[in-house]
C-alpha cells in the first residue's frame, strides 16, 4: 500500500513536469474540450428561443446550465488512454510497464488524476465565466448535491475501467482508430453530449439507459440539474454500480488475454 | 501550365506512394462517413424541433455541411500536409534540398504533399452540397453559383496565406506545429453559420482565425445572404493576405540558416 501511495505520488510529479514541458497542446486540448460544448449550448439555445424560450422539458437558460455542467464532468471523467494505448503497443513502450512489479493501470490512473488537478480549477473558472455570459441556471436539491460527489467519482471510474479495457483492442489490432472513432460518436449521441437525452427519439433513450455512456456523463449533469427524483438517483447508482462491476470483470478477462498475445510489435 | 504539371506529378508520386496502402482508403471512407453521419443525425435531431436555425432552413444548413467537406478536404489534401512538412524540413534543415530546386520554393512547399485519401472528403463535400442544391430548386441561379465559386476560391486563398504565415513562423521559432492544430479544433465550429455565436466568438472564427470565410461566406453566397460588404471584405482580405504571405515567406526564408548545415 505503501509503495503504491509513493507510485502516485511519483506520477504526479512527472505528470505535471510534463505538463509543463506541453502548455502548448494543454491549450489545444482544452480548446477542443470547450469548444464542442460550446457551439451545442449555442444550437439549442438559438433553437430554444426561436420556439418561445423552451424546448421540450428545457429553458433556454436551463440549456447553458446543462451544457456548461456537462462541460465539467465530460472533463472530471475524460481519459486520452485509447489514443496512447495503440502507441504503447506498436512502439514496444508497453513492455517495460510489464516489466514493473506493478499493474500498469496504476500509473496511468495516476497520470490521469494528476493533470485534472492541474486543469480542472481552469476548467471551472471558463465553466463560471460561462454560466454568467449565458445566464445559466441549474436548481438542484440539497442531497441531490451531496449525492452528485458519489456519482461523478463513480461515473469517473466506470469511464477510466472501460475505455482502458477498450483501449486494449490494440493487442489485437494495430489499426484501432476505427474502434475509437465508433465508440466517440457512440458517446456523442447516447452520453448526452450532443443534446439533452430527453429530447432525442425513445430507441434512443432506451439504449442510453443500457449501455455504459449515459452513467458515465448524462446522468451525472441531469442529477446536478435537480432533473431526476431520488428514486430515479438511487436506481442511477445502482446501474453505475453495475457496469463498474462489469468493466472491471472485462478488464481482468481481457488484459489477460492480451498480454499472453503481445508481443511487441517494435521489438 | 508548368505549376499544374508540377502539382500533378507530386500527385501522382502520392498515389503511387498510398496504393501500397489500399486498405487505408477503407478507413479513411469509414471515418469520414461516420463524421458525415454525425453531422446529419445531429441536424436532424436540431431541426425535429424546430423550422430554422437562426434564419437558415435545413436545406440551407445542409449545404453549409457540404461546404464545410468540401473545403476541410481541400485544406487536407494540399494545404495542411505542405504546411506541416514546412516546419519539419525547417527543423531538420532539409528545406535546403528544396532551396535548391529551380523552381520557385513557396510553390513547391505549398504543393509538395497530397494526402490523397482526403479526396474522399471533397467526394462525399460535393455529393451532400448537389442535394442540397437539388432540394432547393430553383432558389439557387446563375448569379448564387458563380458567387459561391467566387467565395470558395477566396476562401481557399484565405486560409493557405493564413496556414503560411502560420508556417513561416518557424523560421523564428521551431516549435509551431501546434498552432496549425488550432485551427483543425477551431474549424470544428465552422458547422454551423458563425452568425449564430455571440459577437466574440463571431469576431474570434472571423479574423483571429479564419473559419468564416472558409465555411459560412461560401455557404452564404448559395443562398442568397451574401451582403457587397462581406463580398468586397473577401475578396480585399484574400488579396490582402496573399501578398503578406508571400512578404513574410521573403522575410522569413532571409532567416533560414539550414540548421544541418
Amino acid at each position: 500500500m505503501k509503495a503504491l501511495a509513493e507510485l502516485y505520488l511519483q506520477q504526479f510529479k512527472t505528470t505535471l513536469a510534463s505538463m509543463f514541458q506541453y502548455r502548448a497542446s494543454l491549450l489545444i486540448w482544452m480548446i477542443g474540450q470547450v469548444l464542442e460544448p460550446l457551439v451545442y449550448l449555442i444550437v439549442w439555445s438559438i433553437v430554444s428561443n426561436t420556439s418561445g424560450g423552451s424546448v421540450g422539458n428545457y429553458t433556454t437558460k436551463e440549456f447553458a446550465g446543462y451544457f456548461i455542467v456537462l462541460m465539467l464532468v465530460n472533463q472530471f471523467t475524460y481519459t486520452w488512454i485509447m489514443y496512447e494505448f495503440e502507441y504503447r503497443v506498436r512502439q514496444g513502450a508497453l513492455s517495460f510497464a510489464l516489466l514493473r512489479p506493478v499493474h500498469p493501470i496504476h500509473s496511468d490512473l495516476a497520470d490521469n488524476v494528476s493533470s485534472k488537478l492541474i486543469t480542472l480549477p481552469i476548467m471551472i473558472l471558463i465553466a463560471a465565466g460561462l454560466a454568467v455570459i449565458f445566464h445559466a441556471s441549474i436548481s438542484p436539491a440539497p442531497w441531490a448535491i451531496a449525492l452528485f460527489i458519489p456519482v461523478l467519482l463513480l461515473a469517473f471510474m466506470v469511464r477510466f475501467l472501460i475505455e482502458w479495457t477498450l483501449a486494449l483492442a490494440a493487442f489485437w489490432t494495430t489499426r484501432v482508430g476505427a474502434i475509437n472513432q465508433t465508440y466517440f460518436v457512440l458517446m456523442l449521441f447516447l452520453s448526452g453530449q450532443i443534446a439533452p437525452l430527453t429530447l432525442l427519439p425513445s430507441p434512443v433513450r432506451v439504449a442510453a439507459g443500457i449501455l455504459p455512456f449515459r452513467w458515465m456523463i448524462g446522468f451525472p449533469v441531469e442529477l446536478l440539474l435537480g432533473r431526476l427524483t431520488l428514486v430515479e438517483t438511487l436506481t442511477g447508482l445502482g446501474a453505475q454500480a453495475a457496469w463498474l462491476l462489469a468493466g472491471f470483470v472485462l478488464l481482468r478477462i481481457v488484459w489477460r488475454a492480451g498480454v499472453r498475445i503481445y508481443s511487441a510489435v517494435g521489438a | 501550365m508548368k505549376y499544374l504539371r508540377l502539382l500533378g506529378a507530386f500527385f501522382w508520386v502520392s498515389v503511387a506512394g498510398e496504393l501500397a496502402y489500399r486498405v487505408n482508403f477503407l478507413w479513411q471512407l469509414f471515418q469520414s462517413i461516420l463524421s458525415l453521419v454525425v453531422s446529419l443525425v445531429g441536424l436532424g435531431v436540431i431541426f425535429s424541433y424546430t423550422d430554422t436555425l437562426g434564419g437558415w432552413r435545413p436545406d440551407e444548413i445542409l449545404a453549409l455541411v457540404g461546404v464545410y467537406f468540401l473545403v476541410g478536404g481541400m485544406i487536407g489534401l494540399v494545404i495542411q500536409p505542405g504546411m506541416e512538412q514546412l516546419i519539419e524540413s525547417v527543423r531538420d534543415g532539409t528545406l535546403d534540398f528544396t532551396l535548391t530546386k529551380p523552381e520557385d520554393a513557396q510553390l513547391i512547399v505549398s504543393i509538395r504533399r497530397v494526402e490523397i485519401w482526403r479526396l474522399i472528403d471533397i467526394g462525399l463535400g460535393l455529393a451532400v452540397l448537389a442535394t442540397a442544391l437539388i432540394r432547393l430548386g430553383e432558389k439557387v441561379g446563375g448569379w448564387q453559383a458563380g458567387m459561391f465559386i467566387l467565395m470558395l476560391i477566396a476562401g481557399a486563398v484565405i486560409i493557405y496565406s493564413f496556414f503560411l504565415i502560420l508556417a513561416t513562423l518557424s523560421f523564428w521559432f521551431v516549435r509551431v506545429e501546434n498552432i496549425l492544430v488550432i485551427f483543425q479544433s477551431m474549424y470544428e465550429a465552422g458547422r454551423w453559420p458563425v452568425s449564430l455565436y455571440p459577437g466574440w466568438l463571431r469576431y474570434g472564427l472571423t479574423f483571429i482565425i479564419p473559419v468564416a470565410f472558409a465555411t459560412t461566406v461560401p455557404a452564404e453566397a448559395l443562398t442568397g445572404r451574401l451582403t457587397w460588404e462581406t463580398l468586397l471584405g473577401a475578396v480585399v482580405l484574400a488579396v490582402v493576405l496573399l501578398t503578406v504571405s508571400r512578404v513574410f515567406w521573403r522575410v522569413g526564408l532571409r532567416h533560414y540558416s539550414g540548421t544541418s548545415a
